[in-house]
């Protein structure tokens, strides 16, 4: 039965809490925030018709009124398309962005023993047992994920976290190479063409501009990333991504905005030019399905770039058991046993303002959350901000702008780090 | 430790679930009503003229062909950085050598013409 819990109910409850209760939802508002504010700035009033009696909740019905007329519209397959992958390509749009969010943590394991804060890190003990023989703090790692002991606010807590995100970031592609061959359409050809050589240019920054990142914390799980981010610099700033490599967050989120192919990248749907790209042959769900992970892949970008670069759940200066505002130095001291030096380091350095736990787990998801609903306007306001750029210009961009600055941002960064 | 694979297992299946479902109902529920007009291809309202699947640039198999090289670097790259404290100058030089035969590779296509679009 327990064991049933542990492998079937648990992961199934967070599968359904973060994709269809976070990622979806979010993804779904977002499209009538996007129209909403894209009325302000153009200044209209936006949508806000559709009503149950006097309620309109300022167009939000809408999107309840979308999904139903678009669940109900005619399924257009034109003639000469590959029915097969025709209705495969939608799938493979929507499903790569769900299934990546399960490296996104939402907040450290939640501590079931004793928390102990050392240096700018948390450490779980189990009851009654802070690290039997060990001494160096190097040796006092996090405990690696045991129920007992904690479970994690993340779907997966996978030790290999940032490869599977370059894993499914990768088969991505897809959706938009085979929606535009499938349909039989010049249009579509064309979006689906450009989607994929703009895809896989940006995917290569991307990768690189995070290489500088895993040099400076020296792991790939997505969860140690986060934890080293609660160290603090100089004693007082907290030592982010965003602060340890400015220049790879800016490359980053542009590389990121790029591969999801949004404004000011969006090339592959230019209804200027191609109609809508890619989906041009497209009606009914199977649209709405593209349109979806489009969204989805904002919230996603938002996501891991709050997880990667801003400090992921942190609050500045909030650690377990309240904030802290500086830390001694962690020697060991003169105790024999770690349990003495981290019960003397642990008397020594009391929070300045203590918390209790419950109310710091809720005060790290609520960070997290906030940080990636900021992230998702600030890409929804690029988009609505900047014009279109002219598909030479992207190809400019990914290879002769970022590709380089990546690449030098890499062995600069290794020199730092060894230095 | 692949155990800790397995929410992915649910994860696939739920979500394949629901995009499954979303697809099925959609062709399940709307009308059929196919005619020869509206399951042509769109092309501005005029009929269509020519095969779809026609020759396209080389510039995008050049742009594939340097992807593939960038990502395999990527590939090298990546594991290299985790562990370059431990490896440290040793490790530099290798991988400085590595990247500047790359960089190398990058000026000539570039000097070359191959990421032109004009």
């Amino acid at each position: 039965m327990e064991a049933l819990i542990d492998i079937a109910l648990i992961p199934i409850l967070k599968v359904v809490v973060v994709v269809f209760g976070f990622a979806m939802a979010i993804g779904t508002v977002l499209t009538w925030v996007e129209r909403k504010q894209s009325a302000f700035i153009q200044r209209r009033v936006g949508p806000n018709r559709a009503n149950l009696g006097p309620i309109t909740a300022f167009g939000l019905l809408h999107l309840v009124a979308d999904g139903i007329k678009m669940i109900l519209k005619e399924d257009i397959i034109p003639d000469g398309s590959n029915k097969v992958l025709h209705m495969m390509a939608p799938a493979l749009g929507l499903l790569p962005v769900m299934i990546i969010f399960a490296i996104v943590p939402f907040m450290d394991f939640y501590c079931h023993g004793t928390n102990v804060v050392i240096d700018g890190m948390d450490y779980c003990f189990a009851e009654g047992g802070i690290g039997a023989g060990v001494v160096r703090l190097d040796e006092l790692a996090n405990p690696l994920y045991n129920p007992r002991l904690g479970h994690y606010f993340q779907i997966a807590d996978l030790q290999a976290g940032l490869l599977y995100m370059f894993a499914v970031t990768g088969v991505s592609v897809y959706g938009a190479a085979i929606a535009g061959w499938a349909s039989n359409s010049k249009f579509s050809l064309m979006g689906g063409l450009r989607a994929s050589a703009q895809m896989i240019s940006y995917e290569i920054s991307m990768g690189l501009s995070l290489a500088g990142l895993l040099m400076i914390y020296a792991t790939i799980d997505v969860n140690d990333i986060v934890r080293e981010q609660g160290d603090l610099l100089f004693g007082f700033l907290p030592a982010w991504g965003i602060f340890m490599q400015p220049v790879a967050f800016v490359l980053f989120l542009t590389a990121s905005i790029a591969e999801s192919k949004r404004a000011p990248f969006d090339m592959p749907e230019a209804e200027s030019e191609l109609v809508a790209g890619y989906f041009t042959e497209y009606s009914s769900m199977k649209f709405a399905v593209f349109s979806l992970g489009e969204f989805v892949a904002v919230v996603f970008i938002a996501a891991i770039t709050a997880t990667l670069f801003l400090g992921g759940w942190h609050v500045p200066w909030l650690y377990a058991d309240g904030f802290h505002f500086g830390f001694d130095a962690w020697t060991g001291g003169a105790a024999t046993t770690t349990a003495e030096a981290v019960s003397a380091y642990a008397a020594a350095n009391p929070p300045d303002l203590a918390l209790p736990y419950p109310l710091v787990v809720f005060l790290r998801i609520g960070a997290f959350i906030t940080k990636t609903i900021l992230l998702c306007f600030l890409q929804l306001q690029l988009r609505w901000t900047l014009p279109r750029f002219r598909y030479d210009q992207v190809m400019h961009l990914g290879w002769k702008v970022l590709l380089p600055i990546s690449l030098l941002n890499l062995v600069v960064t290794a020199f730092f780090v060894l230095i | 430790m692949l155990s800790q694979y397995v929410p992915l297992l649910w994860l696939l299946g739920l979500a394949g679930a629901v995009v499954g479902g979303i697809l099925t109902a959609t062709t399940l529920l709307g009308p059929k009503k196919p005619s020869k007009t509206k399951n042509a291809a769109f092309e501005c309202g005029s009929g269509s003229i020519g095969d779809t699947r026609q020759r396209f640039s080389v510039k995008f198999y050049m742009v594939a062909i340097t992807f593939i090289v960038f990502d395999v670097e990527a590939v090298f790259v990546i594991p290299w950085a985790v562990v370059s404290k431990s490896l440290g100058w040793v490790g530099f030089g290798a991988m400085g050598v590595f990247l500047v035969i790359l960089t190398l590779g990058l000026v000539y296509e570039w000097a070359s013409g191959g990421l032109e679009w004009d």
